[in-house]
């Protein structure tokens, strides 16, 4: 017998996700977008407020079986809130930022912030909500279509604009090959183990694999690495990235990955907990290969946002390091991995959208920026931090996102491997401090005089804090939830 | 003592950092204000310093990370190289009073983030701490170099920092695999830590790739003589002067104590590239057209003797090496100084631009010729103390590469000479080198300092020994087991039955003739 008093009281805050799309859509479809802004402020509370549902169960870590929600369809632990937590902030940031880009020139022939965009960017949270504490493949599924649906419109919601579109359709049609290979996995694993909850299909994979199971795993595991977009299933990524607008853009480098890496990780301990041996060796090759394409598409790189794409893709190698090392180490170093990524690419993303002509045009290639250390000293400087983090350079937060992953990995007896990976960084920190040489080293451009809001700057400056030196002050409470998450997460192993 | 010394010599630059950066011109002055009172921190800390009391002082630990902690605390050996940056720091200050022009706060701001690193480094009780300063100082230097260096400064920032970075990137890894097996990340408590052989080797590899790159040794110098000319005259200052030495120092406090049987297993390979670096780079440093150049090449030999004498594992070889490494860090430094001066002057570093400056500056010509004497090891100077105790110390493990090594010195005064003959002495053959002033009180106040400390190491070097003599008798206690057999078999003979000058002997046996 379901308690759907005590189930319901655990999603609380999907269901209060829930009820804001659905009225704010009604607003969205009658009032239309002149209310877009009351709709985007108000879904912005509702993140706000889901955010804080998740803090209590944050502080004091739930694992075990009173998180489980609908019998077993969903799993409430501290791994699903810290990465709750996560995926609210950042689609908080990447709603604040919207306005201002789609009020602008930038946003081309249909100038003006739409009201279904934070309807949107609500479902797709929601279905973010939903992937991070399934507990059963039918949840999984449903949450991750709910998310990269409306990622799809989203993507695409500059009707107008030509790049917008094509990013639009690449994902989709991309997207759609991913689900399927998922689903094609997932109706193997339930075929031949009978049974579609994580326990029970973990139960039917004990001893040796069969080929159908194997293969079932395997599938598995190369859709959620497409939604990852982990090498050798990344091409989609810096086409999206380069195509969608800017504030989609960040808001896809930053939640959806969230995500899809954690439910990447629950899978792969949930359901193939005990088949560790039969998915590493696949995770630590697409880890290596991510950080090193991930760095060398990179080097010839002129715009921005392609390049960033790039090194979200090198970033997603270093993560899935601290996966494929399976240890709670690794589990918990991957969470301070992902927020520290988070804040990283937010602030880049907005520095990047604060890189403007009078008119609001956004500037998006090397040659923009170029001395911006003289005529924008002060994004220039945040810039300069932010790179030099994503770069792993110490005394930068940046660092301690490596540091976590790689001693992880050490203490698990993988040195080759970090050793691999840390002499990739190297290539890495090529193209980062080619932004710096950029800004600083070059004669000034002088293009992107505009001016930014408030909300650009605060962004900014919040992020900036969080990954310099200061931001060390974070990670005893970091560290702290991270391993109460990690613990929640290896309780069924 | 209780006052947080060490933190307050790290706060007072980083303040001075943050204000630089807002200040514009007023910069040059807040930032001398700050150096000079961390110099004079550290004149409290050396007064204060008890020598023969406990091997770590003025400690502190806190604990404000996960994963690792502030962990600060010196002994005499951190605490001379402490006092080399804090000394060379304000006449770095005053080195780019007029020289640059643009961008002035961000400059000063820059060199103050590098004191707090430089400081960091050597005060850091904790291996990881220890590393993120080590590797912190990449970003300034790196800024230092591309914003404010010559015409080809891309280049050569790009390749100072990726160099040292893929260097130092395998050091960490090394860390964490020596942290989960010691159990702990403090340095006192890892320098105890036995190690198993076998994984001595490797742990030794990667913590030379790193140090290796940053002394530099043949074949890893390539980046330097780039990064040298490059760089403005603070800029090279602080190279030459302090970031070298990170090298030395993380020998001294890494590779010797934590790994002594893999330090004498390689301590030929150390020879073998040291040798080759004191002869070719010295033979490269004669030919050399640009002073600052020759300099860095000159750099690379010298840094050649601090490594044998390290590896030589006995007392005088670690003495010597410590020695030449402040007094490179003086002498270098200075000599860099000396190109800066009558570069700003000309604006070019060729030699052939200029000759018979000591006509026309004639303080100029003393300053530079004292450094120079003191950068070939003329006894009275500070070089002078060095080279001959880390070739003391060879010659008791390898008379051979005491031999060849020695030739460095022969070779070093020939390449100082021949280019102090250039550009001091002989006619005036350029109309405009022979137009330029006389130094300035400004220049004064960066010369004098340094040439004075050079005297006091070259003539009563026990100031400097003193407090580093007894982590150097305890270092060689721990690592002299490992020390590789040694060639030169010293063995004390017994004492002349008569005087050496007595008119009638009968037996010609004896040790000496």
């Amino acid at each position: 017998m379901i308690d759907f008093a005590s189930s319901f009281a655990l999603v609380m805050p999907e269901l209060l996700l829930t009820a804001a799309g659905l009225i704010l859509l009604l607003v969205a479809a009658w009032g239309g977008d002149k209310l877009a802004r009351p709709v985007a402020i108000l879904a912005v509370s509702a993140l706000f407020g889901a955010g804080v549902m998740t803090v209590p169960g944050l502080h004091f870590g739930v694992d075990g079986a009173d998180t489980y929600a609908f019998g077993t369809l969903m799993k409430v632990d501290s791994f699903a809130l810290f990465s709750k937590a996560l995926i609210y902030l950042a689609a908080i940031g990447c709603l604040i930022v919207a306005p201002a880009f789609f009020n602008s020139a930038a946003a081309g022939a249909e100038r003006g912030l739409r009201a279904e965009y934070p309807v949107l960017v609500l479902f797709a949270t929601l279905g973010m909500s939903i992937m991070v504490s399934a507990s059963d493949f039918m949840t999984l599924y449903l949450g991750l279509e709910l998310n990269s649906l409306a990622a799809y419109v989203l993507a695409s919601i500059l009707r107008a604009d030509q790049r917008s579109a094509e990013a639009g359709l690449k994902y989709f049609v991309l997207g759609a090959l991913a689900s399927g290979i998922l689903l094609y996995g997932m109706s193997l694993l339930y075929g031949f183990t009978g049974g579609t909850d994580f326990a029970s299909v973990r139960a039917g994979l004990e001893g040796e694999l069969s080929t159908g199971q194997l293969f079932g795993l395997i599938f598995v595991m190369a859709g959620l690495a497409f939604k990852i977009a982990a090498v050798p299933f990344h091409m989609w990524t810096p086409d999206v990235y380069e195509g969608a607008p800017t504030p989609v853009t960040a808001f896809f480098a930053t939640a959806p990955k969230v995500a899809a890496v954690a439910l990447t990780a629950r899978v792969a301990f949930e359901v193939f907990g005990g088949q560790v041996l039969a998915w590493q060796q696949i995770v630590m090759f697409a880890a290596l290969a991510s950080i090193v394409f991930g760095a060398l598409g990179a080097i010839g790189q002129e715009n921005l946002k392609r390049l960033l794409a790039y090194s979200s893709i090198n970033n997603i190698g270093f993560i899935l390091l601290g996966l494929a090392v399976a240890s709670p180490a690794g589990a918990s170093a991957m969470l301070i991995y992902l927020f520290i990524y988070v804040a990283m690419s937010l602030g880049s993303f907005v520095a990047l959208l604060m890189l403007r002509s009078e008119d609001g045009n956004l500037f998006e290639t090397f040659g923009d920026i170029a001395g911006l250390a003289v005529t924008r000293p002060a994004i220039a400087w945040c810039l300069l931090l932010l790179m030099f983090s994503l770069a792993g350079i110490p005394p930068l937060l940046g660092f301690y996102s490596k540091f976590v992953v790689f001693q992880a990995t050490v203490e698990a007896g993988l040195v080759v491997f970090a050793a691999i990976a840390i002499a990739a960084s190297v290539i890495g920190a090529f193209y980062y401090i080619k932004f710096v040489k950029v800004m600083f080293f070059d004669e000034p451009a002088g293009v992107a005089t505009g001016k930014s809001g408030a909300a650009h700057w605060v962004l900014l400056a919040i992020t900036a804090v969080i990954i310099s030196p200061l931001g060390y002050l974070l990670t005893p409470s970091l560290t702290d939830l991270a391993d109460k998450a990690a613990r929640a997460l290896f309780m069924a192993v | 003592m209780d006052f947080p010394i060490l933190t307050t010599m790290m706060l007072v630059p980083l303040a001075g950092a943050i204000a630089c950066l807002f200040a514009g011109n007023a910069s040059r002055v807040i930032a001398l204000g700050a150096t000079l009172v961390t110099f004079g921190l550290g004149v409290m800390l050396w007064a204060n310093y008890e020598i023969g009391g406990a091997q770590w002082q003025f400690q502190e630990s806190y604990e404000l990370v996960a994963g690792f902690s502030y962990a600060l605390g010196i002994d005499g050996i951190a605490l001379m190289l402490i006092m080399l940056s804090v000394f060379l720091m304000p006449i770095c200050i005053l080195a780019s009073w007029e020289g640059i022009t643009k961008r002035v706060g961000e400059y000063m701001a820059a060199f103050l983030f590098m004191e707090v690193l430089m400081i960091g480094t050597f005060a850091a009780q904790d291996i990881f701490l220890f590393y993120i300063m080590f590797e912190a100082g990449l970003i300034p230097m790196y800024l230092i170099i591309g914003v404010w260096g010559g015409d080809n400064r891309i280049y050569a920032s790009y390749k100072f920092f990726l160099y040292t970075l893929l260097g130092s990137v395998l050091m960490l890894v090394a860390m964490f695999w020596m942290v989960a097996e010691a159990g702990t990340s403090y340095i006192p408590a890892l320098m105890e830590y036995p190690f198993p052989g076998g994984a001595q080797t490797w742990l030794w590899l990667a913590f030379f790739a790193s140090f290796a790159v940053k002394v530099p040794m043949w074949p890893f110098h390539t980046w330097l003589p780039d990064a040298h000319v490059q760089a403005p005259t603070a800029g090279s200052v602080i190279l030459a002067g302090v970031l070298l030495k990170l090298g030395g120092y993380g020998f001294i406090r890494f590779s010797l104590p934590m790994f002594p049987e893999a330090s004498a297993d390689f301590a030929w390979f150390v020879f073998i590239l040291s040798m080759i670096a004191v002869v070719y780079t010295s033979l490269v440093a004669l030919v050399q057209a640009d002073m600052k150049k020759l300099i860095a090449y000159s750099s690379v030999a010298h840094m050649a003797i601090v490594t044998v004498g390290l590896f030589a594992f006995n007392v005088q070889g670690l003495e010597g090496a410590m020695i030449v490494m402040l007094s490179h860090g003086l002498v270098s430094g200075a000599l860099f100084l000396c190109v800066g001066v009558i570069y700003d002057r000309l604006h070019t570093r060729e030699i052939e631009r200029y000759g018979g400056l000591s006509i026309n500056m004639p303080y100029y010509a003393i300053f530079f010729l004292l450094f120079t004497m003191a950068s070939i090891g003329l006894p009275g100077t500070s070089g002078f103390v060095g080279e001959f105790l880390s070739l003391a110390g060879i010659y008791q493990t390898s008379s051979l590469v005491a031999l060849i090594c020695t030739t460095g010195i022969i070779l070093g005064a020939a390449y100082m000479l021949y280019l102090y003959r250039r550009v001091a002495f002989g006619g005036q053959k350029n109309p405009d080198a022979a137009a330029m002033s006389d130094i300035t009180v400004r220049e004064w106040a960066m010369m004098a300092p340094i040439a004075a400390v050079v005297l006091w190491m070259g003539v009563y070097p026990e100031s400097f020994l003193a407090p580093m003599r007894a982590d150097i008798a305890a270092l060689d206690a721990q690592i002299a087991a490992a020390a590789p057999a040694s060639d030169a078999e010293l063995a004390a003979g017994d004492p002349r039955a008569e005087a050496a000058n007595a008119i009638e002997y009968d037996h010609a046996e004896g040790e000496g003739h």
